[in-house]
């Protein structure tokens, strides 16, 4: 090594190497998210503040309109329903996810890699290829109805496209192994031996997932649940190629500010306030993640 | 005990809610009609329709420059980072800095890198969907690198700069080759989602220069073909391949390591 | 925290600030200019001698809308590469061309009041008729329509109307009126589809009211909402781009449809259009102010309007070409087509009936929220 031969005192080396190391490493990295995400933000950020140009951009004249139209009772709504779909498409992914990750948590090594990578797998193909494959199953003729006439449950094909129910099935396939994973993560690092405890202390299988594993894996919960909601807000094809042009959600209305308005400012206050929901969250995350870390702290 | 096997339901319901629609997008790229939802016969007539259309090929080439240069962009100043973030800063904002792009909402960094292109009047093309992968596939590299140099061992670092070798050296020599499992796994993980990306690429990319997820909107737009059919086979097919390559590699990497 | 952690975030805060306020800066200045340029003003000298196979082309245009072989034969005749990008709906592509960078593309392909508002914001080049000697191909109809008359900036690529589109075999009784759509018997529901951008949305409500469509009134257009609000709760479904398909298939029993994607070719689709009256819409073709080759974009033109060329869109897509010369052509060639497919027998005068959307500036942003209102409404 050249380091020795220089001859220079190695403390000195050391304390001056400090400080052009952390240039050299930290220097681009953070030069670049300040050029492509900070200023791209605090970009978004001034506009909200201005009004719109014509033909898109902003005319460089402060306005409060923007956060005022931000509860104009048509926006809002389509906000607050969008927050339900989310939310409704969360707690689906949570009440067949959990139970999912807990029996993978439970297979033997071999057996969870697979069931692992299966969960993982259909995310490797492409996003809207999934979405679409809802059209070719859903549809008049399609798979579900075939099957559902060939049961004789009904008599004709009936229309499942196009509904809250179809955007829902559609986010819920879009984004539940981001749900399954984190909740596998949790749960496969609980101590099996607290199970065997509650086992041995006569409770059912039932029980022990309720009153023991359940809440220590509330931050994996979170987790999963932060995941889950987060692109569903944000997501605008879904509801486009699913929802029959009837439903509008927040993505929706963020990206037809931008595509169709041309009304910049807006669509910067409507993806701040989706962002400021975000934050949100992820505080409410970080608050209760430490009050039930703090249990988990005191059982070891 | 019918209680246990209840748990059993909601696990098989995953699987089954996730593979359906694959396996039917699967079997009806076979379809020698030309009805996506009644099987007409076997024939591999939408895979030649495919290779010859020119829209998807350009799409899949774009994608492939933009996954590749986003990739490296991202590698290198992504394991920079994390470098910097675990052994020259404990600061806990940087960390949330480096972590904030992969919790964006896509259309939020979407429409903040257009806003910032147009205001600096940048032409949109390939290069600006690039630095737009950059920005989330670097967060995940670092996060995916630091996992690992928080689990390596600091000994032989601290051994090679007691010897007086230079920050550079040390980084070169010594923990460089012990991260390069973790740079891989990175590298992997930025260059997958840059060739699934679509929403970043619909706001940054050119309108000549369309990416394969924004030519298959379109399509999927105007309509069920049973090419997009034979297209998702292909893409199967080779995000499996990837992975099962991937996994062996690690197999490998962590056997010998 | 302790305050070093503050001071050693400072200098990263003020790059970041001072970055803005000089992006801000520029942006404004740039912003400001744009809004004070004249439309057409500023005309570039242009070489008709130039040296074409020094250029090239970038045009976009919606899928299918020109013939696959295009680039190929302009590179013969004219010697210069074409590469097509494609655009789902106007929309995409006003996104992409009305941002104000350069956007690569040097022919555009947007619907009228598209083409107007892209040159109100002083984003195309007026065109240079001297260079387009095929222009005297066109009906002098084609050069009367309110976006553009004289054609100064657009050229018609098609033109038609908007009217009803239906399957003899699933509607029992024929439509005739607007309201045949908005208000359709209960045995269609999930079988009936409506357009969803925003002025195709409101049409058939204004026309059925007599009301003009390019209206800024209020009142009218609150009515007009109300109809639409209707219609929606009824099941109505939104559709701007698979109708002709699902009809074809027979997922769909009524749409309101563009004539040329109205599948006539199948015998058990009929398009009408509803006594109430309708639009004249036209695709037209732009060229951008920022291209570098535009000597190449009006040679381009020029080959489109060649009869040879044009008539391909009457004959594989089944939309009119407002060129005299080409639908003459068509006419000798297959006049079974023309006699199958009665939208491509309207006349320039028939045509010239309907009213031609407009861009209304600053009160389009109404007709964005009537849309935004009747996808919100449940």
């Amino acid at each position: 090594m050249a380091g020795p031969s220089t001859g220079r005192p190695p403390r000195r080396s050391r304390a001056l190497g400090s400080a052009a190391a952390r240039l050299v490493f930290l220097g681009p990295g953070l030069g670049y998210l300040i050029v492509f995400l900070i200023v791209p933000l605090a970009l978004v950020l001034s506009y909200t503040i201005f009004k719109r140009g014509r033909f898109g951009g902003v005319v460089y004249e402060a306005t409060a309109d923007n956060f005022g139209r931000l509860f104009d009772p048509l926006y809002l709504d389509i906000v607050i329903s969008s927050v339900r779909t989310a939310a409704l498409t969360t707690l689906i992914a949570l009440l067949i996810g959990y139970p999912t990750a807990y029996v993978i948590a439970l297979l033997p090594r071999r057996w969870k890699t697979i069931a692992l990578i299966a969960i993982v797998m259909p995310f490797w193909t492409n996003f809207l290829i999934r979405v679409y494959a809802w059209i070719i199953l859903l549809s008049g003729p399609g798979l579900v109805n075939n099957a559902l006439t060939g049961i004789g449950l009904i008599d004709k094909p009936i229309q499942l496209l196009y509904n809250e129910g179809t955007i829902v099935t559609g986010l819920l396939y879009s984004y539940l192994p981001l749900m399954i994973l984190p909740l596998y993560a949790a749960i496969e690092r609980l101590d099996p031996q607290l199970r065997e405890a509650s086992a041995n202390l006569g409770a059912r299988p039932a029980r022990t997932l309720l009153s023991v594993t359940l809440p220590l894996t509330v931050p994996g919960i979170l987790t999963g649940c932060v995941f889950v909601f987060v692109p569903c807000l944000g997501n605008f094809v879904v509801p486009e190629i699913l929802g029959g042009g009837r439903s509008i959600m927040a993505g929706n209305l963020i990206r037809d500010q931008f595509l169709k308005a041309r009304d910049w400012p807006f669509g910067s206050t409507l993806a701040l306030a989706v962002v400021a929901i975000l934050i949100i969250l992820l505080f409410l995350q970080a608050w209760v993640s430490r009050a039930y870390g703090g249990i988990e702290g005191r059982r070891a | 005990m019918p209680r246990r096997r209840m748990i059993y339901v909601p696990f098989w319901a995953t699987y089954v809610f996730l593979y359906t629609p694959i396996i039917v997008l699967v079997v009806m790229s076979f379809n020698a009609g030309k009805s996506p939802y009644v099987f007409e016969g076997v024939s591999l007539k939408w895979y030649g329709e495919l290779a010859g259309d020119e829209t998807i090929r350009n799409g899949l080439i774009n994608t492939l420059i933009v996954a590749v240069g986003a990739t490296v962009l991202s590698t290198v100043l992504g394991t920079l980072l994390a470098v910097g973030m675990a052994r020259h800063s404990r600061s806990r904002l940087l960390d949330a800095l480096g972590l904030l792009p992969a919790i964006l909402p896509d259309i939020v960094l979407g429409i903040g890198l257009l806003v910032f292109y147009v205001t600096v009047k940048m032409t949109l093309g390939l290069h600006s969907v690039i630095l737009a992968h950059t920005v989330f596939g670097m967060a995940y590299v670092a996060a995916v690198v630091r996992t690992r140099l928080n689990h390596a061992d600091t000994s032989l670092e601290e051994a090679s700069r007691d010897l007086g070798a230079s920050p550079l050296t040390t980084f070169t020599r010594i923990t460089l080759p012990t991260l390069a499992p973790g740079i891989a796994a990175g590298a992997l993980l930025a260059f997958t989602l840059s060739i699934d990306e679509f929403v970043i690429a619909f706001f940054t990319s050119a309108p000549t220069e369309p990416t394969l997820p924004i030519v298959i909107y379109s399509m999927v737009r105007f309509g069920v073909t049973p090419e997009i059919n034979a297209l998702a086979t292909i893409l199967l097919a080779v995000s499996f391949t990837v992975v099962i390559v991937a996994q062996r590699m690690t197999r490998l990497t962590e056997s010998l390591s | 925290m302790s305050r070093i952690r503050y001071t050693r975030r400072l200098p990263a805060a003020a790059i970041a600030a001072g970055l803005v306020l000089a992006l801000a800066a520029c942006g404004g200045s740039s912003s400001t200019s744009a809004d004070g340029a004249a439309p057409s003003a500023a005309t570039d000298q242009l070489n008709p001698n130039a040296d074409l196979s020094k250029q090239s082309l970038n045009i976009t245009i919606w899928d299918g809308y020109s013939p696959k072989d295009l680039p190929q034969r302009v590179k013969e005749k004219l010697g210069f590469d074409v590469k097509v990008a494609i655009h789902d709906t106007n929309e995409m592509a006003m996104a992409k061309l009305a941002t104000n960078t350069d956007s690569g593309i040097d022919v555009g392909f947007v619907s009228g009041q598209y083409a107007q508002a892209l040159n109100e914001q002083g984003l195309l080049e007026p065109l240079h008729p001297e260079l387009i000697p095929n222009l005297a191909n066109l009906y002098p109809e084609a050069s009367q329509m309110s976006f553009d008359k004289g054609n100064k900036f657009s050229v018609p690529y098609t033109w038609g109307t908007t009217g009803i589109c239906y399957r003899t075999d699933m509607v029992k009784t024929p439509p005739t009126s607007w309201n045949d759509i908005l208000n359709p018997p209960a045995d269609l529901k999930g079988k009936v589809t409506m357009m969803t951008t925003e002025r195709w949305l409101a049409l058939p409500a204004l026309k059925y009211l007599g009301d003009s469509i390019n209206t800024t009134d209020d009142k009218q257009l609150a009515q007009a909402k109300d109809l639409l609000i209707k219609a929606k709760q009824w099941g109505m479904l939104y559709d701007d781009t698979t109708f002709g398909a699902k009809l074809d298939k027979g997922e769909a029993a009524m749409v309101e449809a563009w004539d040329g994607w109205c599948p006539t070719t199948n015998p058990k689709i009929k398009f009408m259009v509803p006594k109430e009256g309708s639009d004249l819409w036209s695709d037209t073709m732009v060229i951008m102010k920022s291209s570098k080759n535009k000597e190449a974009a009006h040679a381009f033109i020029n080959f489109i309007l060649d009869p040879k060329v044009h008539s391909w869109v009457a004959e594989n897509i089944l939309y009119k070409v407002p060129n005299k010369a080409a639908m003459d052509l068509v006419a000798q060639n297959d006049k079974p087509l023309l006699e199958k497919n009665a939208p491509l027998k309207m006349t320039p005068a028939e045509l010239l009936k309907g009213e031609s959307i407009i861009d209304l500036g600053e009160a389009s942003s109404k007709y964005t929220r009537l849309a935004t209102e009747i996808s919100a409404k449940q």
